[in-house]
């Protein structure tokens, strides 16, 4: 038997991570910077980390109910409700996930049948479309642009709706490029969307990290809030990537159905994570806003940074990632990755591995320290002259 | 303004344009600022924090605690200023609770501390008892923690 031709034909046409390669090789590298990961560089605040180890004491090592702890589901309630005005009922509408990936994958296949099709803006995390194809769906791409300040437009919505479409993916602040959707941008949307039988995935993992205006959820909106799956989680926020405890909030009846997939894949996200998310609501939003406001001060600091090395960047107002527009050096996003990593020892990602679309743009990170931040600047300021000088 | 100490009070290496960026202002207006502060004594100085032990460097430090007869008019001021200007006295607060006032202090060795407070420290007038416990190990201080941390040898994540 030839177990490649056993293998799922959906599976082996995904296509394979555009960066797995530079990370290879910068695992033989010293002194490199890395600004690739999308994960907090901080480490998970004590307390929280303590009330994961007290709930091992305590032997908290069972399954826990299918839908994750009460007491989590709780409090995820309560802060949805005083931080973005959502209210859910914590019993029918809330359920916990290994992370927001868990979510978004149990989302697509509780909604779709093969066929349908998927509205994904790009660039955006990859997942969206591999879970989309995986269902057998179809994705509709919108490539979002930089004149848009990479924001979804409702004509470029309106534009992609046919009759097939299922679900809109709306993925802000934006990993790749670090957009926000501001109200006004969100209200365009909510027009179009109104009458429409279309369920919206509001992926909002980086709402938090926001750092001009409030974070505004498309669900605030009454006419949308029954067709809205509003996906959040732990990881970027409270610095908890590994602890992998996410959550999806929205129609009883779709919560329902993804928590049959859930208990069948998954049963329950792991029990201490869930107490260790606890503590985070409860006692750590300190720490969070700590957090965002040095993130705040990293982005100003690489902005400027690739402004200064004379690259087009516009200005991110979310997540934590700088998407800087490299098309003057005359390389393309791979090119540009390759020879930044071999001639000045720093990683950042092809904007190609978040879509077509991000072809001419590389992604940087600043969850890295202020003094890799200002270390990698330089060098990438080096890096651009001299290439821009030979492409003259 | 607050930020700005934020900023320093991690890293006080960082120049006024890179601190300038990281806040949206111009380095003029940073500069001011900085000086402002100075010059009020909120920013009363700029350390190096060291862990000595990885340096081949005696050096012992003690946790005294000083009970003292406050003075008429001056409470304890008086008899603190008369212990915190030796300069071997790294930290000196007034404290609530069963003792007055705690004394760090720095030295090159045993002796040369308990020499210290036998002589310098005990006889003060005010003074009435010390009770002087010895640094052992310093494993945090100034929030942060001297330990090395660990490297980070995770096999490619990627995503």
């Amino acid at each position: 038997m030839n177990m490649n031709d056993m293998l799922s034909p959906t599976v082996k046409n995904m296509p394979p991570s555009g960066i797995r390669k530079y990370f290879d090789l910068l695992n033989e590298m010293k002194d490199a910077i890395s600004l690739s990961v999308g994960e907090p560089d901080f480490v998970t605040p004590w307390n929280i980390r303590e009330a994961g180890i007290f709930s091992l004491e305590k032997g908290q090592t069972h399954y826990s109910s299918n839908a994750g702890l009460i007491e989590l589901r709780n409090e995820i309630a309560k802060y949805m409700d005083n931080r973005f005005g959502l209210k859910y009922d914590p019993k029918e509408e809330i359920l916990v996930t290994v992370g927001a990936s868990e979510a978004i994958d149990l989302a697509l296949r509780a909604l779709i049948v093969p066929g349908d099709e998927v509205i994904i803006p790009e660039p955006s995390f990859v997942a969206y479309k591999g879970c989309a194809m995986l269902t057998g769906a179809v994705p509709v791409i919108i490539e979002l642009k930089a004149e848009d300040q990479f924001r979804l437009t409702p004509e470029a919505l309106e534009k992609a709706i046919t009759e097939k479409t299922k679900v809109v993916i709306i993925p802000f602040p934006n990993n790749p490029t670090g957009a926000i959707m501001t109200r006004k941008d969100i209200e365009g949307i909510v027009e179009v969307l109104k009458d429409k039988d279309v369920v919206v995935i509001s992926d909002e993992i980086y709402a938090e990290l926001t750092y001009e205006g409030e974070h505004v959820s498309i669900a605030t909106y009454p006419e949308m809030k029954e067709k809205t799956l509003v996906i959040n989680g732990f990881s970027k926020a409270f610095a908890m990537t590994g602890w992998r405890i996410g959550y999806a909030c929205g129609h009883s009846c779709l919560i329902d159905s993804m928590k049959k997939i859930h208990q069948y894949a998954i049963m329950c996200a792991p029990t201490n994570a869930q107490h260790a998310a606890i503590e985070a609501l409860r006692n750590s939003y300190d720490d969070v806003c700590m957090m965002v406001r040095e993130y705040n001060r990293r982005r100003k600091l690489m902005v400027d940074g690739f402004r200064k090395a004379g690259l087009d960047c516009f200005e991110p107002l979310g997540a934590f990632y700088v998407f800087p527009c490299i098309k003057s050096t005359g390389m393309s996003s791979d090119q540009f990755c390759e020879k930044l990593l071999m001639e000045e020892k720093v990683l950042v990602v092809p904007g190609t591995a978040f879509g077509d679309c991000g072809a001419g743009f590389v992604r940087a990170t600043y969850a890295s320290s202020v003094e890799n931040i200002i270390e990698a600047m330089k060098r990438i300021k080096r890096f651009v002259e001299k290439h821009r000088s030979l492409h003259i | 303004m607050e930020e700005i100490l934020e900023i320093l009070k991690n890293n006080s290496r960082l120049n006024c344009e890179e601190i300038a960026v990281m806040l949206g202002k111009s380095a003029e207006e940073v500069k001011d600022t900085i000086k402002k502060l100075e010059d009020e004594g909120v920013i009363v100085g700029y350390n190096t924090l060291i862990n000595w032990e990885k340096v081949n460097r005696e050096m012992v430090t003690a946790l005294i605690e000083v009970k003292v007869a406050p003075q008429r008019d001056k409470g304890f001021d008086k008899v603190a200023d008369r212990i915190y200007r030796f300069p071997e006295v790294k930290a000196c607060y007034l404290m609530s609770g069963g003792f007055d006032l705690t004394v760090i202090v720095e030295g090159k060795s045993i002796k040369q501390v308990a020499s210290f407070v036998a002589e310098k420290l005990a006889p003060i007038e005010s003074v009435l008892s010390t009770s002087t416990h010895f640094v052992l190990k310093k494993y945090k201080d100034d929030g942060v923690v001297f330990e090395k941390k660990e490297k980070d040898d995770r096999e490619a994540i990627v995503l």
